[in-house]
């Protein structure tokens, strides 16, 4: 069963890693509904 | 994990139903992956967000898991994240984060 | 003619009390969770001065050990001492605590920083004898107040404690009863970092060897923001800053770019002297206190010492080309723009190798990166990585992706064209401009020829905006040094010799 596909999905990215909208690109070709997507910082 | 962040995973776990929601996360080390994913599975570890005691057990994946790539369009994930596999210690981020889904994730 | 910098200075304050009382971390901590071990176990963690003296990274910071010293030492640093550790340095200093809140008072201009009586004199002697520090700074320091005087402030007025050493020993009071943008932990917040750019800029001008009346421009591009109810960021810490410090010919202004403030500012001073408007800028930066301690969780947790105790400062002195200094290449400039999206190799890509692709030149043209020189002592425990080796990965992954460089030279690329780093988690300092001291001399000295300075900015920390951000810019060595230069001379000579000879053939004719 796919991980993504028709689920919701939160995204916690991070600037020094892989940022959100990077992610959200990503996320929205697996089918995906982001909800909310973030990118954290530590520096 | 920021607070902020916390308190709109537990407010959409509300809305949505914990078994409908999946969380992707970018971290740039395993630790940090790992307790992002402890976060949003086990609780805040820190004892410091709206998470703190709250067992979401939210599935949960790194953008860079195989399990993940593979549901990605691969032309998108190369120009979106593909060069941080040079960058990020993959194999690290995924035991991590497969030792946090083993124990703590409710709906996989 | 492409502008120069002419000298740089990087300043540090200790201050393990600010980390105890205003780092966000532990005000957010103390606010959810006030009991909490990590708030017990914090001050078992604070490092004395001396420590933060002899702690390596400290030392390159103000220019007593270089980068590449530093990358000799085994990692961890904060275990290790650096031997003939000093308070100054050739690019600035480490102010212990109590002296910079003696400087913090004479930089307020609106009485709001009280200090205890016994405090003022105690340490007003140690201030004056640091040789940067004029008599007109130290002038401005009051005689002091009671100590029950400032406990009033504190208990019913709402002003924020000041400390030394886990005494009370002065407050900033509120600059306006009810506007939230005049409160005492703003005041607090924008004096420290005024405080410490002044530090910055004192040593930016002996550095530099020019006059204070020399300085036309002062561009401030810290993080933080001044202003009332009725202009929030108003601004202007650059005037501020440069009034202190005795610049009596500038007038300046405030840009702002989160982390990618600095690289900002620096391109706009370099574009302000090359375009002739002012003759001399200097881009200047305090601290933060905000972030003392950020990653402090994870420090104590782990048995480390609260590495993050210090605030930064810089200040650079960009002027007109004087045929020797390193000039700043505004041909190749990397700029994130607004289509460039967030995906990392855009990112780097925009920065890096698109400059370089304007002017054809390849990634190894460039001798030395400088993307952001945060110490790994602090980010890898904290689970945020080595920041500049990752940024080194990305860029030897686009060199290779180009053909610059051969898969396998990768660890040697990074080696070669990389730094480690060696500055503060505080925001902006750490971001780029780092290395802007030692590049100017390693040019001087022909040890390299071209560096790329990076900054990069979380914009989307604001809420205003999702997108990321970044700008860089060249140092090279003066051409007016260089063979080439002097060749073109020659032709220039024979150019016009022969013009002359066409005129004179002309007159002739006639």
């Amino acid at each position: 069963m796919a991980i993504l596909e028709g689920k919701k999905v939160i995204i916690i990215g991070d600037r020094d890693g892989v940022p959100g909208p990077a992610i959200a690109e990503c996320v929205k070709t697996a089918g995906g509904e982001i909800v909310f997507s973030s990118t954290e910082c530590f520096v | 994990m920021d607070l902020e962040n916390q308190k709109r995973v537990k407010e959409f776990a509300d809305e949505f139903g914990p078994e409908n929601l999946v969380v992707v996360l970018g971290a740039a080390e395993g630790e940090a992956a790992g307790l992002a994913a402890e976060t949003v599975t086990a609780g805040d570890p820190t004892f410091a967000g709206p998470l703190t005691g709250v067992q979401l057990g939210l599935t949960t994946y790194h953008v860079c898991e195989p399990e993940l790539k593979e549901e990605f369009d691969e032309a998108v994930y190369d120009e979106q994240v593909g060069m941080m596999e040079m960058v990020l210690d993959v194999d690290d981020i995924v035991d991590e984060m497969s030792a946090i889904r083993d124990e703590y994730c409710k709906y996989l | 003619m492409n502008s120069v910098i002419k000298g740089a200075s990087y300043v540090l304050a200790h201050t393990p009390e600010m980390v105890v009382y205003n780092g966000t971390t532990q005000t957010t901590e103390r606010v959810v969770n006030p009991e909490s071990e990590y708030l017990k176990e914090l001050r078992g963690h604070l490092r004395s001065y001396e420590e933060c003296v002899n702690y390596w990274p400290n030392q390159v910071y103000i220019g007593n050990a270089t980068p590449e010293e530093l990358s000799q030492v085994e990692f961890p640093y904060y275990d290790k001492t650096k031997e003939g550790a000093e308070r100054y340095g050739k690019f600035g200093e480490i102010m212990p605590e109590e002296e910079f809140l003696l400087l913090v008072q004479a930089c307020d201009m609106f009485e709001v920083v009280k200090l205890d009586k016994n405090f003022v004199s105690a340490h007003k002697d140690a201030l004056a004898a640091d040789p940067i520090i004029t008599e007109d700074i130290i002038s401005k320091i009051e005689e002091g107040y009671e100590l029950d005087e400032i406990k009033h402030y504190i208990e019913n007025e709402h002003a924020e404690g000041l400390y030394h050493n886990n005494e009370l020993v002065g407050c900033v009071r509120t600059a306006h009863d009810i506007d939230v943008n005049l409160s005492a932990h703003v005041m607090h917040e924008n004096l420290m970092s005024k405080a410490s750019s002044v530090l910055a800029l004192l040593y930016a001008i002996r550095n530099a060897g020019i006059n204070k009346e020399d300085v036309e421009y002062v561009i401030d591009c810290a993080e933080e923001a001044c202003g009332d109810m009725n202009q929030r960021g108003g601004g202007n810490f650059a005037k501020a800053a440069a009034e202190v410090a005795g610049l009596v010919s500038a007038t300046g202004s405030d840009s702002r770019g989160f982390c990618a403030g600095p690289s900002h500012a620096l391109i706009e001073a370099a574009a302000l002297v090359k375009s002739g408007a002012y003759k001399t800028v200097v881009v200047t930066a305090g601290g933060c206190t905000a972030k003392l301690g950020m990653n402090g969780k994870d420090h104590v947790k782990k048995g480390l010492p609260i590495l993050e105790d210090c605030l930064g400062g810089f200040a650079v002195v960009v002027t007109e080309n004087d045929g020797v200094n390193p000039e700043i290449n505004l041909d190749v400039l990397g700029r994130h723009t607004v289509g460039t999206g967030s995906a990392p190799q855009a990112v780097i890509g925009s920065l890096v190798t698109d400059p370089l692709d304007r002017v054809g030149w390849k990634v190894t043209d460039i001798d030395k990166f400088s993307p952001e020189m945060q110490n790994p002592d602090i980010t890898k425990p904290a689970g945020a990585g080595d920041v500049p080796l990752a940024n080194y990965k990305m860029i030897g992954a686009l060199a290779v992706k180009r053909g610059d460089i051969d898969r396998k030279a990768l660890p040697d690329f990074i080696a070669q064209h990389g730094l480690t780093g060696w500055a503060p988690t505080q925001g902006h300092i750490p971001s780029g401009v780092p290395y802007i001291g030692f590049a100017r001399e390693d040019i001087l000295e022909g040890k390299i020829k071209k560096a790329m300075i990076i900054g990069k900015g979380s914009l989307f920390l604001g809420r205003m905006t999702n997108l990321f951000d970044g700008v860089s810019f060249v140092i090279q060595a003066n051409e007016g040094n260089s063979a080439e230069s002097a060749v073109s001379e020659e032709e220039v000579k024979g150019l016009i010799a022969k013009a002359m000879k066409e005129f004179a053939e002309t007159l002739m004719a006639e």
